[in-house]
């Protein structure tokens, strides 16, 4: 199974891209492809590599580089979204990169399911 | 078709206008904090056990744990499921509505 | 900003689009931002449904008048919709008595669904977004 995935909200506020990530690892491990995490809303805010949790925390935003390099998955962070919240090219972590709305409709053409993640 | 509730029904209407929406039959994974609506003792358990022999009422496992729920306080007919289970469950059922 | 090639042919391709909006404006951004992605989904040229539902049929209620909290009244922009050939618009009945609001409230012509109506239709849908 083709996958796209949604991600609406931002590391720390909500459990959505915990669950999101969870689930994309474990799709991954069932030998499903996750073709394109888009991060749209607060979502962007997943991308942020100046983010920094406390020691003892997961890091979010590492991990999401990290599986999207070693999968080869596009973590798409939606530049209308980002642009009003401040997420630009030079914030961006490892393995992220800007793009159009267009996308998060292009994967859900070419997936064979998208999944939403939010509040 | 999939369902899948992430909203505590003691705050906040997601999982009724879930049940009111979605055709019978259908799958309804509860996870984050939607997993609360599981649990036997409390002023949904009635709704949810209802649901259970109308739906496919799932729960996922590691949002029980995190909260402190065992599994044996788990409604009978939901059946709990790991994020592995998840990704089964959009496989099988198709489209996912994702009650925000 | 790069531009991404599309790895995959999308071309041709036709899909059930459905955008499920249950959240009011202003007090949270879900509802302008889920509409952006209303307007962008129209030149992917894809089959389009929009739902109002829940508190997402106050986002098409007359008579907003966003001056005096200093944010953008985007209630027009819906009604910019049918120009972009996204014609398929829904409330649900159920949300929209309970909020005590009519057809004639809202500021776009929408067909009114039952609950039940509205989900034999989510079935038949190949992608649903919620935001």
């Amino acid at each position: 199974m083709k996958l796209g995935i949604m991600v609406n909200e931002g590391p720390f506020t909500h459990q959505a891209s915990d669950s999101a990530y969870l689930f994309a690892s474990a799709a991954i491990e069932k030998g499903h492809q996750v073709l394109r995490v888009f991060f749209y809303y607060d979502g962007v805010n997943n991308a942020n590599r100046l983010s920094e949790p406390q020691s003892d925390d997961r890091n979010l935003v590492r991990l999401w580089s990290e599986l999207g390099k070693e999968h080869g998955i596009e973590l798409i962070v939606c530049v209308a979204a980002g642009l009003r919240r401040g997420m630009k090219e030079e914030l961006l972590a490892d393995g992220f990169t800007i793009s159009g709305l267009g996308q998060l409709i292009e994967a859900g053409i070419a997936a064979d399911r998208l999944v939403v993640f939010g509040d | 078709m999939l369902h899948i509730v992430n909203k505590s029904p003691f705050e906040r209407s997601a999982l009724d206008s879930c049940l009111r929406v979605a055709p019978k039959g259908g799958a309804i994974l509860l996870y984050e904090d939607g997993v609360y609506a599981a649990c036997v003792e409390t002023t949904v358990t009635d709704t949810l056990k209802a649901a259970a022999i109308e739906y496919s009422v799932f729960v996922l496992g590691p949002d029980l744990a995190a909260r402190g729920i065992a599994p044996d306080r788990v409604i009978e007919g939901i059946e709990v499921v790991d994020y592995g289970g998840f990704v089964d469950l959009v496989e099988e059922h198709g489209p996912v509505q994702s009650w925000l | 900003m790069n531009e991404l090639e599309p790895d995959y042919d999308t071309e041709g391709v036709v899909k059930k689009f459905m955008f499920v909006n249950r959240k009011a404006p202003y007090g949270t951004i879900y509802a302008l931002e889920i509409l952006e992605t209303v307007l962008i989904s129209a030149a992917f040229d894809q089959d389009v449904s929009v739902v109002f539902m829940d508190d997402g049929v106050f986002q098409i209620k007359k008579g907003q008048d966003t001056k005096a909290i200093n944010v953008k009244n985007f209630s027009p922009t819906y009604r910019a919709l049918e120009g972009y050939d996204v014609e398929k618009l829904f409330v649900e009945r159920e949300s929209m008595e309970a909020r005590g609001l009519a057809v004639d409230d809202f500021v776009v012509p929408v067909e009114v669904l039952s609950a039940e109506e509205l989900g034999g239709l989510m079935d038949q849908q190949d992608v649903i977004i919620t935001g």
